[in-house]
Order: C-alpha cells, then structure tokens, then sequence
C-alpha cells in the first residue's frame, strides 16, 4: 500500500508513548516536578534512593493517568505498582517503580482525524529516571571520560501509552502521535513536547506480505520530533524489507535513530537485555478507583478532538476543515458562530486565514457573527471583512463601528458603475485588449477603482461589471 | 532504673538528664569494650540533655521520655550520626535525615545515645555479622546476643540503657531479647513508620521496642507508634495508651497453645518452660488450649523466599554511585559490581544470590508467587485461630543463646526463625517475655501473639507472666 516499500510489502507499526505528567510534585514524594532546574536540587532521600527512603503516591498523578485512560476509551482498573529492576546509574533506587500485570487503563482505542480507531493495549502509571550526561568522547558512552547524573527528573510521574501495533504507514502514526498529543493537551495530563523530551516516543516497526503474520520487529527510540518519527519508520521499514529480500533474517533489538545521519542503528539486543524480575512493590498499596471515582471523572471529562470534529462536520465543514478547525482550536467558535446564523463558508475561510489561534478566545462571538453578516449582505466586501476583524482582534471593538470609522460603507451600484466607466475611458487601449480575452489587464481597471475610492469598492463587483459590459 | 521512673524523676528536676546521660556514658565506657553493643555514639548528647533540662527548669512539657538514654538500632538513619547497617558498604555514612521514629523518641524527650550492633542489614541471627564484629551476650561473654538486634538486647542487658530500638524482620527483636532476658515486641505491622529504616524485607519489616521490662517496652512503643504520611503502609488509626493498665490480668482471655511450635525442633527446656507459662497463664483465670495451624510450620520456607526477594530489590540500591562505598570500575556496571562485591558480607551475598533466583523471570512462579500464595493461606488460618482465641502462646526461640563462632550451617539457622516468622508473614503483633532460665542459667523467652492491632492484651499477658516471675 505504501510508496515506500516495494512490491506489496505492508509495514506494522505499533507506538509507545511516554508522557510526562504535569503534577507539582514527583510520584512517590513532594519534591518539584520541574524542568530546567539546578541538577540535583528536586531531591529527597525517596527520589534519590537513601537507605531508609519511601515512596508515598502522588493522588494528582493517579488522577491524570486515569483521565487520559478514560480519555483514550480505556477500562480503568483496581492496579498494582511492580518493580523492575535493572542497575543503572541514573535510577537511583535500581528499580523502576511502574506498573506490570494489573495496570491502571487498559483496551482502549483512539479516533484519528479521519475517523479510523487505532487499539491502545494499556496505560499505566510509572516513575522517569534520572538524566545521565556523558562528558568528553563527543557524548557517547563509550567514549566519555566521565558521566553526570542529574536526579531532578527520577521520580517524576509518566503514563506509558502502548498502541496496538494497528498503524500501517509512517503517515499513520504521525497522525496518531498528532492525535494522542491533542488528546494529552485536552484532558491537561502534560505539555506532551516531543522536543522538550515531556512526550517520548518509541516506534515498534516490522514489515510483512499480505495475509501473512506479523514479521519480527524491532524498537526505535530517540524520536524527538514527528519528522524523526516519520523519517525513522520509513527508513527502518525500508531496511527490514532489504535484509529480507537479499535473504537475511532480522532479531528483535532496540535501534537508535541517528537524526543526522538519517539511519537507525543497533543499540541492543533484547535477547540479552536485563530480566526484570518484577514483583509487587511491597511499599505501595494497590490502587482501588471505585466506580463513583470514575463516574466523576467522565464527568468532568472536557470535549476531546474527536467529538469537537464531529461538531464542527455537523455545522458543515468537511473532515479535513474539521480537523483544522480543531488543531487550531477554533472550533468552539466556529460551531457556536454557525449555530446563530453565520454562513459557515466565511466562517471557516476567516478561521482558517485570518484568525490567528490565540486570537480566538478573544472574539466574542455576537461580533463575529456580526461581521460575517455584515460581509454576506454585501456591506463589507471580502478584503473590508478582513481589515475590520484584524481590528476586532486588536481592539475588541464592534465591528461596524470599526467599518463606520474606517469609512467602509457600502458604494452604491450606479455609483460604481460610472467609476467603472470612468476606468475604462481612461485606457482605451487596455479596455480592447481586456474585451479581447486578455484578463490580466482587468487590474489596469481594478487599480483605478480602488484609487478613487480609497479602497473602499468591491473587487468581486468590480470584475463582474468589467465582464459584464465586455460581453464576456 | 527503669525507664519510667528515670523519666519521672527528670520531669521533676530530681535529676537532670545531663547527669543521666554522663552516667549512662561512663557505663558504656566501662562495659562496651567487653560487649561491642554500640557502633557510634551521639557526639550532641550533652547539648541535647541540657536543652531536656532547660525545658524543665522553664516549666515546659518534655514528654514521657524525658532524659530517657536510648540506644539505637544502626540500621535505622538517624541525621549527623552513622548509620551503618554494619556493613562495609555503608561505613561511615551519615544520613542527611531522620527516620521518623527518631523524630518521635526526641519530641518524647528521649535522648538517642548511640547506634548498636546488629547482623549486616539484618540478616542474621548472632550480631556476629557485622564489621564491628560480635557483639557478646552480658549474661554469658561466651555466647552471642542473638541478632539481628543483637547490639540493642545487650545494651539493655548489661544496663547501659534502659531502653533500645530494634527491627524485627523475621524475628531480630524477640529473639536477642529472649537470648539476653528481655522484653521484646515487634508491633502490629503498620503499628510504627518504617521510614528511615534501612529496609530488608518491606512487607514483613516492622521497628519495635527492646526493655528489661514490659511497661517500658510498652511505654517506648507508645511514644513511636502512629501513623505517618511518609511511609504509605503505616495504620491510621489513634494510638491506645499501652503503657496503661497493664496490670488489669487475663481473667477470661482465650489463649491458644500453638501446637506446630511445640515439637521436636524446639529445645526440650523451652517447650517445658512454655508450657509452664500456659500453666500460669491459666491460674491468671485465663482459658489455655492447644491450636493447631497446620501452616505456620510452612513459615520459615515461605519467610526466605519472601525476604530474600524483597531484600534482593531493597538492597539494589547500594550501588556505591550516591553514597557508600565505592570501587572504580571500567564502565559503571563494573563499578556497581565491583562496589557491591567489596561493600557485602557472606551471608548478605547468599541472601542476595537467593532472592534474584526467587524472583528471575522462569522461577518467579515456583518460588515468589508460590511463598506468597503460602502467605495468603498462613494469614487466613491465624485470622480463623483469631476466631477463637484473643491470643497464641508459643516459644520464642528453638534454642538458648548459643555460642559464639559456633559453625552452623545456614539452613539449621534459618529453621531457628520457625518460632517468630509466622508474626511477620501475618503482621500480627507479638511479644517475647523471659519466663526462666535453663540448667545452665540461660534465659527463656515465651512469645504471645497478639491479633492485628490488639498490642495492649498481649503486652497485658506478658506482665502477667512477669508478674508472676517476680
């Protein structure tokens, strides 16, 4: 199905997001969860792995991840926090506390713009490591002369969202990401930046012939923008597809994406990757949401992406100025302004182009509405509606008083009329060649209009007149 | 003196808790040397002993502990002074912080006098697994103080102090207590805050109180009890006063006998000695009968999975990057290993081996998930034995103190735990209190077990079996 690959190849796709959770403080203890701070400075004896240290969960972080769960159409589940254990240095405690067989959300899906669901396996709740920086030998560990941990991020809150490995193009799952991330925003769990590292994204790509089972894939991290995602998914599928066609086999392993050399490498093997012996963490009750719980959190659940849309095709946009009404967060505006009468054409063209996305809180609608109307009786003409609704955003004065200081009052037709005439007396030459076909002369006219009324005459009247009277 | 009166005549300015204090210190120096109790001693206790006293001359509250020495356990942190676990790993660390039971012996107005010795991060039996090496028995230099809290029986045994802190993960307070002739309890689990305790096995972890007599030991367990925010497995509920009427008697208690811990693998004179505290107990006016709960004798097999794992995790954490010891390594993997291979003992290493085998992926559900399917099944058959009876009566040990560098084999040391592993794994509370001595005049202990949360009846039948030793 994909230009990329060649012959019928199909590549799977499955994507694994982390997500930051925007809570004041870490998951196990009341140190800030902050970006950019002094290294080592959010740290406690819990965060920073003390002899004696223990965790205590975050109520707001159990809170976020069940919204998103719900958010994400997810069952919301009695959980356990588990232990997986690993040694690295930047994990202070040598465990990760997270969440293994019983996970707070899981079966749910997410609706991409254009209405197709992709399946989420589970998201559940675990705690962020700290940061290592590797000095000298350019930054590569191998290389480095020494290493820097920054614990200020160990203990600060994730989701892990799993999808189901149900995208199948690179296409697919930047609309995926782009859809999650909207997702995220709505229900206010995270910032969700890919560059800011507050939203990471792992991709699970394998490649396979049609009707066959899935191929073994293999794990790409480092991903910190929707162009290496993109990137990455197509060069890895592509690859897989040469191994497999010059008679190679591929293994599960984790590769690194290389940005600037626009190639994946190999970074580990998950045969010979750690066993996490995970069990319960017996310093953590289970968590037991009750049904009143989660009744008020759908409650309290603000309109996510994909109802937004619908509202916006339902005022009658098509799929793609839904979306973009929606990504731009205009959509509330447009609805409501259609709702009391606004020819929803000119709403979504003034939306679109002249309505930047932070402007649109300020617009009250009745002006909004007020303004499209003024512009589809004809008293404003297209270039007029634009001017006045700049002012609008500017001033958050009343558009036809913005139109009556500015002078834009509707021109009589036997006025522009003669001021038509006029044009055309002024450029015989000009007025044959137009009459003859050739319509790019007509800004001769058009020009000498807009001058003797200060701009004030409608461009459209102005061509249809110009025609009219050409006999074209 | 016992602790009460101590802490009565400091309240009334008959005697300032500066002079307890230097008296207590010249004890110690004159005894530690033969006993090896003490790891570290606190070098602000003068300071602290007069704020104690200045609070008292200005009329002001001090607390039920006022100018009470107590010594602590050195695998509880305690800011500015070493906590050590006795482990070379951890030698010479000093926390920044204090675990919350330390907090709650100062703002009692007790005076943490020093550290004690015990068994490397509580795993062992002797107190002789440690850096500081044995600590000796004050009843018998020849014989050990039991362990792991072995440092704090004999700090207390010797009168040094009157009152010390253990932690009992499978047994490390009530059985150098039983060694050494004390009084020893291991609360309710969720009784007392573990944070700040250097933690073994989490779900089976609990800090109590070590005494030469039981009011004390009641009295210090009031003052660390209580729920705190910081350790989420703490109990919210109020605090009972278990230091009062402790005299009330048994009359009409239902006791069970726990007959699985009366057999062959406990000594002869202890089972004796046992069944003369039942005697007792029923001439107190209390209903005694023999129980069976057939899974307790499963105890010590599903007690060393469970700890071994949970220990194996804990102990992750020791990697010589943050804090400790630290041997330099190629890579930072080379650098944890070889840190951790210097920084533990022996046993700390076997524990350790056995608890990432437990929990490794292909074994998890044989050995971990299996122990605690066990678990499940020795908590519903003691919460059953509850139905019937207010509280179990069994041996505290299988033997007397034994001698020191004695060679036994680990699998032999481990059956010993049989006798106070089931209050672990349950959370129940439970009580060692001497009741005699053997041939060779070597304290007894009896243990009672309490339901979860029910502390103040059995510290009740412990005084009643002191009583009548008196």
């Amino acid at each position: 199905m994909s230009d990329i690959l060649p012959g019928d190849w199909e590549m799977v796709i499955g994507l694994e997001a982390h997500v930051e959770l925007a809570t004041k403080t870490k998951l196990f203890c009341g140190c800030p969860n902050s970006f950019g701070d002094e290294p080592n400075t959010n740290v406690c004896p819990g965060c920073l792995g003390l002899p004696g240290g223990l965790p205590v969960v975050n109520e707001a972080a159990v809170q976020h991840a069940m919204r998103l769960g719900r958010a994400l159409h997810c069952q919301v589940n009695p959980s356990v926090f588990a232990r997986k254990n690993y040694f690295y240095p930047d994990m202070s405690s040598n465990y990760q506390t997270s969440q293994f067989d019983k996970p707070t959300n899981t079966e749910g899906w997410l609706e991409l713009a254009d209405g197709r669901h992709v399946g989420i396996e589970r998201a559940h709740i675990e705690e962020d490591t700290g940061k290592t920086t590797h000095v000298g030998g350019g930054g590569r560990i191998h290389e480095a002369e020494y290493s820097l941990v920054d614990y200020n991020r160990c203990g600060v809150p994730l989701v892990e969202i799993v999808g189901k490995p149900d995208l199948r193009s690179a296409e697919e799952a930047r609309q995926y990401v782009v859809e999650l991330r909207s997702i995220i925003l709505a229900v206010g769990a995270s910032d969700a930046k890919m560059e800011e590292g507050s939203m990471r994204v792992d991709a699970n790509v394998s490649v396979r012939k049609p009707g066959e089972g899935f191929g073994v894939r293999c794990e790409i991290k480092n991903l910190n923008s929707l162009r290496s995602l993109v990137r990455a998914i197509n060069y890895e599928a592509r690859r897989q597809v040469d191994v497999l066609e010059s008679g190679g086999s591929l293994f599960q392993e984790t590769r690194h994406w290389d940005e600037e050399e626009g190639r994946t490498n190999s970074m580990r093997s998950k045969e010979s990757a750690a066993d996490y012996r995970y069990f319960p963490d017996p310093d953590l009750l289970p968590l037991a949401p009750d049904d009143d719980e989660i009744a008020a959190i759908d409650e309290a659940m603000p309109a996510l992406p994909a109802e937004r849309r619908e509202a916006v095709r339902n005022a009658g946009a098509s799929s793609e100025v839904a979306a973009l009404m929606t990504e731009k967060g205009v959509d509330t505006l447009a609805v409501a302004a259609i709702d009391q009468g606004a020819q929803p054409e000119r709403v979504f063209t003034h939306l679109e182009h002249n309505v930047p996305a932070e402007a649109a809180e300020k617009l009250s609608v009745a002006d909004f509405v007020e303004l499209i109307n003024l512009e589809t009786s004809g008293q404003l003409t297209a270039t007029q509606a634009k001017a006045v609704l700049a002012e609008m955003i500017a001033s958050g004065n009343n558009p036809a008083a913005i139109a009556k200081a500015r002078g834009f009052e509707a021109m009589e037709s036997d006025e522009l009329e003669a001021l038509v005439d006029e044009a055309i007396a002024s450029d015989e030459a000009a007025w044959e060649k137009f009459k003859g076909g050739d319509a790019k002369v007509a800004g001769v006219f058009v020009g000498y209009l807009m001058k003797a009324t200060k701009g004030q005459a409608d461009g459209k009247a102005v061509n249809a007149l110009l025609r009219q009277k050409a006999g074209l | 003196m016992d602790a009460t009166k101590l802490a009565a005549s400091v309240r009334s300015g008959e005697k300032s808790a500066a002079e307890v204090a230097e008296e207590a210190l010249a004890r110690i120096e004159a005894q530690d040397s033969t006993i090896n109790a003490f790891t570290a001693l606190n070098g602000e206790l003068a300071e602290q002993a007069q704020a104690i006293d200045a609070a008292v001359a200005a009329g002001e509250s001090v607390g039920p502990l006022a100018g009470v020495p107590v010594a602590v356990k050195d695998n509880i942190v305690t800011k500015g002074l070493t906590t050590t676990a006795a482990s070379r790993m951890l030698e010479g660390w000093i926390p920044p912080y204090d675990a919350t039971v330390i907090t709650a012996l100062v703002n009692a107005g007790a005076l943490v006098i020093g550290k004690t010795n015990l068994d490397e991060y509580g795993m062992g039996s002797s107190t002789e697994n440690s850096i500081f090496g044995p600590t000796k028995n004050p009843l018998d230099p020849t014989k050990v103080a039991g362990g792991s809290s072995g440092g704090s029986a004999a700090a207390v045994a010797s009168g040094m102090v009157p009152l010390a802190l253990g932690s009992d993960t499978g047994g490390s307070t009530r059985q150098p207590a039983a060694f050494c002739g004390l009084v020893g309890v291991k609360p309710t689990y969720g009784r007392v805050s573990r944070y700040g305790l250097v933690a073994l096995a989490s779900s089976l972890d609990q800090i109590g109180p070590m005494a030469a007599t039981v009011a004390d030991a009641a009295l210090l367990l009031e003052a660390i009890s209580g729920h705190d925010p910081l350790d989420t497995t703490s109990y919210n509920t109020p605090v009972p006063a278990f230091s009062d009427n402790l005299d009330e008697g048994v009359d009409g208690l239902r006791i069970g006998l726990v007959s699985e811990l009366m057999g062959q693998e406990i000594d002869s004179e202890i089972v004796e000695r046992t069944q003369a505290a039942a005697q007792a107990l029923r001439e107190a006016g209390a209903q005694v009968e023999e129980v069976s709960i057939p899974s307790w004798s499963l105890g010590v097999s599903v007690y060393q999975f469970l700890m071994s794992g949970e220990a194996s995790s804990n102990l992750a954490r020791l990697d010589g990057v943050r804090y400790g010891l630290q041997v330099s390594g190629a890579t930072s993997a080379e650098m944890m290993a070889a840190s951790r291979s210097a920084g533990f003992g022996n046993e700390v290493k076997r524990r350790l081996l056995l608890g990432t085998y437990v929990l490794s992926a292909g074994h998890y559900e044989d050995y971990y998930e299996k122990a605690q399917r066990a678990r499940t099944l020795i908590i519903n058959e003691t919460v059953d034995a509850f139905g019937h009876f207010d509280l179990l009566l069994s041996p505290t040990t299988t033997s007397v103190a034994f001698r020191l560098g004695e060679d036994r084999d680990p699998k032999e040391r481990y059956i010993s735990d049989m006798c106070s592993v089931p209050a672990n794994l349950t959370g129940a509370p439970a009580v060692t209190v001497p009741f005699g001595r053997n041939r060779e005049g070597l304290p007894i202990g009896v243990q009672l077990i309490g339901n979860s949360y029910q502390e103040h009846t059995m510290l009740v039948a412990a005084r009643t079996l002191e009583a009548t030793n008196e």
